[in-house]
């Protein structure tokens, strides 16, 4: 198991430094940089000489190999240096808007979790009949229903019920609230978000528990448990869905780290001050220094929730270790 | 044993099996992917809009009509209303299954391709290619789809090619791993060893001995890739990164919207209605190809 660990950790080495390589050439592929969308974007007209010295204020005149070093040292240092945009800290910038997307991540997380284990359990149950073509469509529908129309249609929605029951339309607050601070305003802001990722979050993990539990139902030990004459409730929730969750737990895992792309766009419907947002400001701007920092934090979480399912599964089954 | 008039009634058995009609074929396949054969009703109703359309939309979907701006559904033989600019929107959706069709298939047809030989080509060499090969697209595959798509965008710029190029390199990796895998298996078995023996060339084996065996895990792969893409357009689109206006797409359509919703709901609900359905359409029908083809694959 420690050469298995060993060899997992060294092959998440030439991952990352890949991607950071990757993601540091495809920013600096783009024609123009921060410094002319800065000056170009007051509409004014702008020396040549300005923009040199605007680019050798932020390190963009250095030698891009010098440059994607700094990038890397970051890291080792836990430097990640300053926004190009507004001069701050990325990782002060980061934390102020981890909090946000980070609760909506996880209510995200909790509304799939609760929509996709007993909808999946139900429509295994039930193969073929009506009840599962509906389930299945529910959950097609899910994937296939982009989750910013969907945010569009929630906003849309709450305006027309508040405004024919109270008399005027009500919108989720636009201010950030922390949920310790005051959790009325913070759960009426990223309730919605949350159901709108959630929905498209738990399509996937609907369709992995309904296929783990079919799988596990065929089982010769939920036979034997059948035929003991066991009542069926605990023959689904004690024999099979226990084995069957494992899949299910790995979906929902994986899907968390592909929340963050999710939330680029959910982000900008209901107008919240995330992580995703900053991406895209960050792209919109070229601000280097925040968007590659941004993307690499995606990549490491996605890459360590990866390892961790891995060797999670490698304890579990010895015989994964040595395929 | 097998006889020669065992040979003989399964050589007549394929010649009798096609004549099977075509309405009983239906019917069958009716009866065993339900769910399949309306999502390929979709995609035929989408595919006839975009072919048709000239013919059937209403209004040139470019044309601004300035005195019926924001016009409600049903108003002067506009069917779901204007848009800001006096669009039609009925003919917009009409010419945006233009747009949405062919970044469907070309990405889904040109990213899993390219998975395709990639991934034939890694397993089939093996060695210090597959492993370089195989790190390369770790690499890919460590970004959600959409972001390394953004990536992409903001190096090449919006707009139509590049979207395309943005959608069909996250798919590449995808569809190669896949593939990979089950050419692993195929590469162990005795006629590939015996080809080798022949003295066949690499491309021959490749091409005619190994593609034909993974077309399963491609085809599956494809299918579910053209819904991806058109929701992945969409998506870009819908942020500005992509296809730009005044190109009819979908996606376009809604950027706009969150502005105008409260007093024009109908130019935000139906470009979102028309997103889902053919996404919804192509899904269920890559369901079904799935199931057709592969049972055991029937995971996610």
């Amino acid at each position: 198991m420690g050469k298995y660990i060993l060899k997992r950790v060294l092959l998440m080495i030439p991952t990352l430094l890949g991607a950071a390589i990757l993601v540091f050439l495809l920013l600096r592929m783009a024609p123009g940089d921060i410094c002319a969308v800065r000056f170009l974007g007051t509409g004014m007209a702008v020396a040549e000489d300005q923009i040199q010295l605007c680019r050798e204020q932020l390190g963009l005149d250095k030698p891009q190999i010098i440059q994607f070093f700094d990038f890397v040292w970051g890291y080792f240092i836990f430097d990640l240096g300053n926004s190009m945009w507004t001069g701050q800290p990325v990782t002060h910038e980061i934390a102020i808007r981890f909090e946000l997307s980070m609760q909506v991540a996880i209510m995200a997380t909790i509304v799939a979790t609760v929509i996709a284990i007993p909808l999946g359990i139900l429509s295994a149950v039930r193969q073929n009949s009506m009840t599962d073509y509906l389930v299945r469509g529910f959950a097609i529908a899910g994937i296939a229903i982009p989750s910013f129309w969907l945010g569009l249609m929630i906003i849309l929605g709450l305006l027309i019920v508040t405004q024919s029951w109270f008399g005027e339309p009500w919108m989720p607050p636009i201010q950030f609230k922390s949920i310790w601070e005051d959790p009325a305003h913070n759960l009426a802001q990223l309730v919605w978000p949350a159901v709108a990722t959630g929905y498209r979050y738990s399509a996937v993990a609907t369709r992995m528990t309904r296929s783990a539990m079919l799988e596990v139902l065929r089982e010769d030990y939920v036979r034997t448990a059948r035929a003991k004459g066991m009542v069926e409730k605990i023959v689904i929730n004690r024999h099979a869905l226990k084995n069957a969750l494992l899949p299910v737990v790995t979906i929902l895992a994986l899907e968390f780290a592909f929340l963050m792309g999710g939330l680029v766009v959910t982000e900008q419907v209901f107008n919240l001050n995330g992580l995703g947002n900053l991406m895209v400001d960050g792209v919109e701007r070229q601000d280097f220094t925040m968007t590659q920092n941004l993307v690499m934090l995606v990549v490491i979480i996605f890459v360590f929730t990866n390892l961790l399912t891995d060797l999670a599964y490698a304890w579990l089954d010895p015989r994964i270790r040595y395929s | 044993m097998v006889t020669v008039s065992e040979i003989q009634t399964e050589a007549e058995f394929e010649e009798v099996a096609p004549k099977k009609p075509w309405s009983r074929i239906l019917m069958d396949l009716c009866r065993k992917q339900p769910l399949g054969v309306f999502g390929l009703a979709i995609v035929i109703a989408m595919i006839l809009a975009a072919v048709l359309a000239n013919i059937v939309s209403p209004y040139d979907p470019l044309q601004e009509h300035y005195e019926a701006m924001l016009a409600p559904p049903g108003t002067d033989s506009f069917l779901l209303g204007t848009d800001e600019f006096g669009r039609d929107i009925l003919s917009r959706l009409i010419y945006g299954s233009r747009t949405a069709l062919l970044v469907g298939f070309v990405c889904a047809i040109i990213g899993a391709t390219a998975g395709l030989v990639l991934g034939v080509a890694s397993a089939y060499f093996g060695g210090l290619f597959d492993l370089i090969l195989q790190r390369i697209l770790d690499v890919f595959m460590a970004f959600p789809l959409i972001i390394l798509a953004l990536a992409v965008v903001a190096t090449l710029g919006p707009g139509f090619q590049n979207v395309m190029i943005a959608i069909i390199l996250p798919f590449i990796p995808q569809c190669a791993r896949v593939v990979r895998s089950n050419a692993l298996a195929i590469r162990e078995i005795p006629y590939v060893d015996a080809a080798r023996a022949l003295g066949f060339s690499n491309a021959r084996i490749i091409l005619r001995h190994m593609v034909p065996n993974v077309m399963a895990p491609y085809l599956i792969m494809l299918t579910t890739f053209l819904g991806q893409a058109i929701l992945l357009e969409a998506s870009l689109s819908f942020l500005g990164l992509g296809v730009q206006d005044p190109v009819p797409a979908w996606g376009l359509m809604l950027t706009n919207a969150s502005e105008f919703f409260e007093g024009a709901p109908w130019v935000a609900i139906y470009p979102g209605v028309a997103i889902s359905l053919s996404v919804f359409g192509f899904n269920l029908f890559g369901d079904a190809v799935r199931d057709t083809l592969d049972p055991k694959l029937r995971s996610r």
